[in-house]
């Protein structure tokens, strides 16, 4: 990592267990504009740590925008000011030399912060557990080509499955809702013929976990796709109330 | 709870609750302003008064009125249920937000928008609705709406109430309309630019019609 001549003011939201939280300022020096966000505050954490202070808890682990992990609201949007990128994936190039830089833990009721930057995921975990899986029966693996599957449904199916379950969703919603995520969930499994044996009781169960996790409903301001660093569409959120409410409708569990 | 319960107190159930009570009012007021537009025949209210008449009276017109009534009743307490949930899912808030970078205002606000024209709706029965009913009860007659019309907008502060109430239902409606849709399911390559322009054109056509109303009467071009 070359060292690099930019000046960054940090304005980090610290808290622990003990206390509220409220903001911390730092003012880091040698910021490399090809430095990502998270390698920015290993720099601030070298600092802290040199100067026998606790360093800054922050998610983070493949750095290659592919499992979730990382997760910042910084100047105010989940992930930063690019779109279709997490914070591992933001490079100081995107801020300006001398530029102040406000960083808070994502908000909301169903993930509540563990420590400074670190929230508590393990609803989106629970949602998955209810209803986001499917039955296999084992045995020897059955010949591919012989479960038809439209281009488009595999498309459509993909796309959904890239969600990696960050919460920028939940972030980015005024309401805290969880439902592009679990959206992505249901869709990714009833597009494709091994998801239909659980389809309906998938989404009623799924949809269940997640109200009672204490996420908000949609107000279908688009904020979560806008922001999902996977740029997961809204016409998921579309099919689930459609999987949701014929399920509640057609299914025989009362 | 039984599953239909269930179903209507889930997230989505309430969702959906709003979008059909919603799209139930939108089309309530495509008759409301369909009829109300009759005082632009400018006859002394000949027209207007006739069918008036016929929405008071008839007895098929007197029964869907109590599912307007319905309509409305559950769109408004639906919509503050939602507002208590969705408030308490995020009791804590960002010090530093730029929604405007993701969403428009108007989505964002829409129980705002809401609470504006709930205030306008107890103002409006006030005026018309409340105390013609209730002529028609304790006499069987109905008032002059028309005069009561020409009489009320003579005020520039009811036109100017009037007016701000057609502008926060322009709002209001030009993120519902499509968000009805949404909800319902209803997104689909094949529909999404027709209910997008419908949406678009409905929710300036009608506030802009109703508006004309009282801005007319005030300044005479209808009397
Ligand atoms: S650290 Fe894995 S997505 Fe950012």
């Amino acid at each position: 990592m070359s060292a690099g001549n930019m000046h960054i003011k940090l304005k980090v939201w610290r808290q622990s267990n003990t206390n509220k939280g409220g903001f911390e300022d730092y003012s880091l020096d040698g910021v490399s504009p090809d430095m990502s966000f998270l390698e920015m505050f290993d720099v601030l954490n070298e600092q802290l740590i040199e100067a026998g202070t606790e360093p800054v808890a922050f998610d983070h682990d493949c750095r290659e925008g592919i499992c979730g992990a990382c997760s910042m609201y910084i100047n105010g949007r989940p992930h930063g000011p690019l779109r279709g990128v997490t914070t591992c994936q933001l490079h100081m190039r995107s801020f300006n030399d001398g530029d102040t830089i406000v960083v808070e833990p994502w908000r909301a009721e169903a993930f509540p912060v563990i420590k400074d930057l670190v929230v508590d995921r393990d609803a989106f975990d629970r949602v998955i557990a209810a209803g986001g899986f499917i039955s296999v029966n084992t045995g020897n693996a059955q010949d591919a080509n012989s479960l038809p599957i439209p281009k488009e449904a595999a498309d459509d199916a993909f796309s959904a499955a890239a969600c990696i379950g960050c919460g920028a969703c939940v972030a980015a919603c005024k309401n805290a809702s969880a439902m592009l995520f679990v959206s992505a969930k249901i869709s990714q499994l009833a597009l494709l013929p091994q998801g239909q044996a659980e389809r309906s009781i998938r989404a009623e169960k799924m949809v269940a976990q997640m109200d009672a996790e204490g996420f908000g409903a949609c107000t279908n301001t688009g904020a979560c796709s806008a922001e999902c660093p996977k740029e997961i569409s809204m016409v998921n959120i579309a099919r689930m109330n459609r999987e949701y409410i014929g399920a509640k409708i057609s299914s025989t569990a009362v | 709870m039984s599953w239909f319960t269930q179903t209507l107190t889930s997230s989505i159930g309430k969702k959906l609750l709003m979008a059909l009570t919603g799209l139930f009012l939108i089309t309530f007021l495509v008759i409301h302003a369909g009829i109300n537009a009759m005082i632009f025949y400018n006859d002394g209210g000949e027209t207007f008064t006739h069918w008036g008449h016929f929405m008071g009276t008839n007895p098929i017109i007197r029964t869907l009125e109590i599912g307007l009534v319905a309509g409305f009743l559950i769109h408004i307490v639906d919509g503050l249920m939602l507002w208590k949930t969705n408030a308490a899912a995020r009791p804590i808030g960002y010090k530093v937000s730029n929604p405007s970078a993701n969403s428009t205002w108007y989505s964002r606000s829409m129980g705002l928008l809401g609470t504006l024209l709930l205030i306008f709706l107890v103002i409006h029965t006030a005026h018309f609705w409340i105390p013609n009913r209730s002529n028609q009860f304790a006499t069987g007659e109905e008032l002059n709406l028309y005069q009561m019309m020409l009489d009320i907008f003579q005020n520039p502060l009811v036109v100017l109430i009037y007016v701000l109430g057609c502008i926060s239902l322009f709002w209001h409606l030009l993120h519902g309309f499509k968000s009805a849709f949404q909800t319902m399911g209803w997104n689909h390559i094949k529909y999404n630019g027709l209910v997008s322009f419908i949406g678009t054109a409905y929710s300036i056509v009608i506030p802009l019609l109703f508006a004309l109303m009282p801005i007319s009467i005030y300044f005479g071009w209808v009397s």
